[in-house]
């Protein structure tokens, strides 16, 4: 994150842009809600709009491309060793016979399921933990910021890498929850920041003047009210985790076979990336399509939601 | 008979001052792109200005006001489209580019804007922005700059200013910074100043100040100045012509007596209608402009006032009115029936329908005594402690916010708690609210001691007790549809929904909105909508007292008036009792029946209503009064200011013996050494004056001021 979530969302303000045209009269005419405002400023761009229609694209041949073949990800064909692609293998057969399409899909099945579900978690561990901190502050406040920040100075993918052995056998999910511990200290500061400036907004403290307890407080009015900030990181997370997942499956600590995903497959396609080249591009092709897909589509978010982030201005 | 917007200069007749005019704008037009369509936030507007004179420009928000002004200085968005002519000593300012205009801005023409804090660069001490401003347009040299500077800063009063001007902004004041700006705007000495709603953020002492200082330099440099303004009053004292605004039109224009005695449009006389006014005593409802104004984007056919004005007829439905000639000379007016209202003599009380309130309600004893009291306070102190160091913090002083308040409010009873900023009236309701026990004296609601409660009391106490906060933007979810917000409070009592969703409806009706409007966000509804909503809500529990953090001080006056007769209506109807905080005095001597006045965490001067505003005693008080601009001219320009020095007092460093000495006009003028050492010596308690009347004077002495 190059800037300051902070200072992208100005934390959600019934202003839309004009001074002038919000004191909109109620019996004038249907006035746009903020959801079709949003998703119209989100229409208008283009390259978020590809970028969506291709992300889509990626989750189908991910789901369905399968079917198209006969062979399984875990097949060997010991007759076709590297051969080239043919309309057998679609994209060809690695150096022990298995086909490529089949595991490359299968691979990116997995990073794409561990890219949204850890990236859920990250963003949801940062919206309890820093909106608690913000609002409550105090000495719950003073441990919150304590655990993010020696979260912040531990190298988050050495541990991960320690870890790694105790992890082998059990299931993904909790490479999931690692990736998410690691993950969500800086939106959890941003969340904190904007908690504790929602706090001593009018609304809140009516809220606490007719007794609300401190809990609900946080889910009826605090976390609505940053919305749009979680989505967004929601979205840019999940290009964050699958690279993650990604780099730490590479290096054989995340991701374990039999299971694949785009890590253990592009590790394992990599000594051949020079001289069978096929086996190589297609896979890392994918990622980098799917990554860049995402950071585009969050991107056009964020202008969508926020109009003064500069280019959905008219 | 009518004339088109474009000759209009050329008609006056030749008893105006003379000169060729220094600013001409004809058929100003601004619109702005957005995604409900273009926003045509001017429409039209033509007016000149002429060498010396000041015009002010009113309108509420929205009306485009401030909008043209800004395209005078070219400083509205590129995304702006401006179409017409604006011709400043006959250059043409519309398409000139940003280098020639810039080398305008400053020596030609200068601006005051509203809020001075973000109209100062942070990072430069003050002097330097002077001198910036200074060697932009004058061939000077640095240290002759720099003493310009300073010679101007001493010209709009800032004390010691040789010193000063090596201060950085925030060390400055809202009041002084203003002066600062005025001190930029004079600094090459212009022909024209802009001043946009120069004192809105200031409190009313300061406001006085500053106008005081703006007069000032308007004769040191003889500059012609356009103040746009919301504020009837300011005008009033200030102004030479008025020109009155609405949705992007101008709609009247004429000098300032006529405006204000002899308005010939509707809706100048509605504005001057819901003003409250302090110099009157009755108590007699406002009369509240129905409606909103239009939106930009979507403008009803015809006059755009149409939809509001009671005697509209069907031309006016159909075609818009021009700004035409009316029966009396220098006097325009955008109304089909302007000749009509001249004929009929009619005022706002004709043409608008002054409602009227319920009998009081008879079952409350008519004495004060004999009624309950819902919420005293005694002796409440509250301090924040100034802690400083980064690792180790320790205490090294504390803000003494609230420092020893005490009153009481009987049952149906409106107390008006009024005081400038930072005088502890915040806190003091916020104490009440938290429902706490003080960090030292007693609150008590309802005859339970809240230092006593527990917790499941304290949450049964909220339903007896609500609020209802100034910013109607910011004190609804907007999240949540308007039913949920209403539905809250209720909720947390465990009410049955059947229950909440019917009581929801017969809130929104009770506040004037329709049962329909419960599934709608508050961002679709106007300022004065969502205050009602937020009212509502107080409501939702049937509760004994409200608190009332400067309900109406963010709306616009026409809305205003409404919400005013609103809470005057539910206060009878339901017998509540209202603490009612608020820096406007109009405002509380029309709604307040009794009106304690605070000044640095004390109460100085407690009384009925009428004892406060005929019999003022203490000089805070009578200082606060006298600054407050009345809407009348005559009036205006016959009474007598008395301006405080200074600002107010650090709380965090509260003077010795009597709080308000420092910036007191008796102590400095009229006591002789030795009362001088009683008011530095001795902290004066609330003396009883008579009756219900208390001042913390020790000179206490009765001044006529309204």
């Amino acid at each position: 994150m190059s800037m300051s979530p902070q200072e992208i969302f100005e934390v959600a303000s019934p202003a839309v842009s004009d001074p002038d045209a919000t004191d909109q009269h109620v019996e004038a005419g249907q006035p746009i809600t903020r959801g079709r405002l949003i998703l119209r400023r989100f229409l208008r761009q283009k390259s978020g709009i590809a970028a969506l229609v291709v992300l889509v694209l990626i989750f189908l041949l991910a789901y369905f491309g399968p079917y198209l073949t006969h062979w399984k990800f875990d097949d060997f064909d010991q007759t076709n060793i590297l051969t080239g692609p043919d309309s057998n293998h679609f994209l060809g057969v690695d150096e022990v016979g298995r086909d490529v399409y089949a595991r490359t899909l299968k691979g990116l099945q997995k990073s794409l399921v561990i890219g949204l579900v850890a990236a859920l978690v990250t963003t949801s561990i940062a919206a309890v933990a820093g909106s608690i901190a913000g609002y409550f502050g105090g000495f719950i406040d003073i441990t919150v910021v304590w655990i993010i920040d020696l979260l912040l100075v531990l190298p988050g993918f050495l541990i991960l890498a320690i870890l790694s052995p105790a992890l082998a056998g059990k299931t993904w999910l909790w490479l999931v929850v690692l990736l998410a511990v690691f993950g969500w200290m800086v939106t959890g500061r941003v969340v904190r920041g904007m908690a504790m400036s929602l706090r001593e907004r009018d609304y809140v403290h009516a809220a606490k003047f007719m007794g609300v307890p401190a809990l609900t407080i946080i889910r009826r009015h605090l976390l609505p009210n940053m919305a749009s900030l979680l989505i967004v990181d929601v979205t840019i997370n999940v290009g964050g985790t699958i690279l993650a997942e990604t780099g730490l499956s590479f290096f054989g600590f995340g991701v374990q076979p039999p299971d694949v995903s785009m890590g253990t497959v592009l590790s394992d396609a990599q000594p051949l990336a020079t001289t069978y080249p096929h086996v190589f591009m297609f896979g890392a092709g994918l990622l980098v399509l799917t990554v860049l897909c995402v950071s585009v589509i969050g991107d056009a978010l964020r202008d969508a939601i926020d109009p003064s982030s500069g280019s959905s201005r008219l | 008979m009518t004339v088109t917007d474009k000759t209009l200069p050329d008609r006056e007749p030749a008893g105006s001052p003379a000169g060729s005019p220094l600013l001409e704008v004809s058929d100003l037009t601004v619109s702005f792109g957005s995604e409900a369509g273009p926003v045509r936030a001017v429409r039209g507007v033509s007016y000149t200005v002429r060498p010396g004179e000041t015009l002010a420009i009113v309108g509420e928000s929205g009306s485009g006001k401030s909008v043209s002004s800004l395209a005078v200085m070219g400083l509205l968005p590129s995304s702006a489209v401006v179409t017409g002519s604006i011709r400043f000593k006959g250059t043409e300012l519309l398409g000139l580019n940003d280098r020639r205009l810039s080398k305008l801005r400053g020596s030609g023409i200068s601006m005051v804007f509203q809020d001075p804090l973000s109209a100062l660069t942070p990072v430069y001490t003050i002097g330097d922005q002077i001198a910036e401003a200074v060697r932009i347009h004058q061939e000077v040299s640095k240290n002759q700059a720099h003493a310009r500077a300073v010679e101007l800063l001493d010209l709009v009063g800032i004390p010691n200013a040789r010193l000063r001007a090596d201060s950085f902004p925030h060390e400055f004041s809202g009041g002084m910074r203003q002066r600062a700006m005025i001190a930029m705007a004079i600094a090459n000495d212009p022909d024209l100043i802009i001043a946009d709603e120069p004192t809105t953020a200031l409190d009313v002492t300061i406001q006085a100040q500053v106008l005081e200082v703006l007069k000032k330099a308007k004769e040191a440099t003889n500059a012609a100045t356009v103040l746009i303004t919301h504020d009837l009053g300011v005008v009033a004292g200030f102004a030479d012509r008025v020109m009155v605004m609405y949705s992007g039109k101008s709609v009247e224009l004429a000098p300032v007596d006529e405006v204000f005695y002899t308005p010939r449009m509707p809706y100048t006389m509605g504005l001057l209608g819901s003003i409250p006014r302090m110099d009157v005593e009755e108590k007699e409802p406002l009369i509240p402009i129905e409606g909103t104004p239009p939106s930009l984007v979507s403008l009803p056919s015809g006059c755009p006032f149409q939809p509001r004005c009671p005697i509209a007829v069907d031309l006016c439905r159909t075609v818009e009115p021009p700004l035409a000639d009316t029966d009396r000379p220098l006097h325009w007016a955008a109304c089909h029936r302007s000749l009509e209202i001249a004929q009929r003599g009619w005022s706002a009380a004709d043409v608008f329908v002054r409602p009227a309130l319920p009998p009081a309600d008879a079952s409350l004893p008519p004495v004060r005594e004999e009624r309950d009291v819902v919420l005293a306070l005694d002796n409440v102190h509250r301090a924040f402690p100034i802690r400083k160091g980064a690792v180790i913090r320790r205490t090294v002083g504390s803000v003494r916010a609230v420092d020893g308040v005490s009153f009481d409010i009987r049952q149906g009873e409106t107390l008006g708690l009024v005081g400038e900023s930072g005088c502890g009236k915040t806190t003091t309701i916020m104490e009440v609210m938290n429902l706490l026990e003080p960090q030292q004296g007693r609150i008590v609601v309802l005859g339970k001691d809240t230092g006593t409660l527990k917790n499941s009391d304290r949450r049964k106490m909220r339903a007896d007790l609500s609020i209802v906060f100034q910013d109607p933007m910011a004190s609804l979810d907007p999240r949540m549809p308007i039913g949920d917000i209403l539905a809250e409070p209720m909720w947390v009592q465990k009410i049955p929904d059947e229950r909440i969703k019917a009581r929801t409806a017969e809130l929104l009706q009770l506040v004037g909105l329709a049962p329909e409007h419960a599934s709608r966000y508050p961002a679709e509804f106007s300022g004065g909508q969502r205050q009602r909503i937020g009212i509502a809500r107080a409501l939702a529990l049937d509760p004994k007292v409200i608190v009332l953090d400067e309900p109406v001080s963010a709306l616009d006056v026409s809305i205003q008036a409404g919400v005013i007769n609103l809470l005057d209506e539910l206060k009878v109807r339901m017998g509540l009792s209202y603490l009612f905080v608020a820096h406007d005095l109009s405002v509380v001597r029309h709604i307040a029946d009794r009106v304690a006045v605070m000044y640095l965490g004390r109460i100085v001067e407690i009384g009925t209503t009428r004892e406060i505003f005929a019999a003022p005693s203490h000089p805070y008080t009578q200082a606060l009064l006298s600054a407050i601009p009345l809407p009348d001219p005559v009036k205006e320009r016959s009474r007598k200011r008395i301006l405080l020095s200074g600002d107010l007092p650090s709380p965090a460093d509260v003077p010795s013996g009597c709080r308000f000495s420092s910036r007191c006009f008796v102590f400095a003028e009229q006591l002789d050494a030795e009362q001088q050492a009683t008011c530095k010596g001795v902290d004066p308690g609330l003396y009883e004056l008579g009756g219900d009347h208390r001042a913390a004077c020790h000179f206490a002495k009765v001044r006529e001021v309204v």
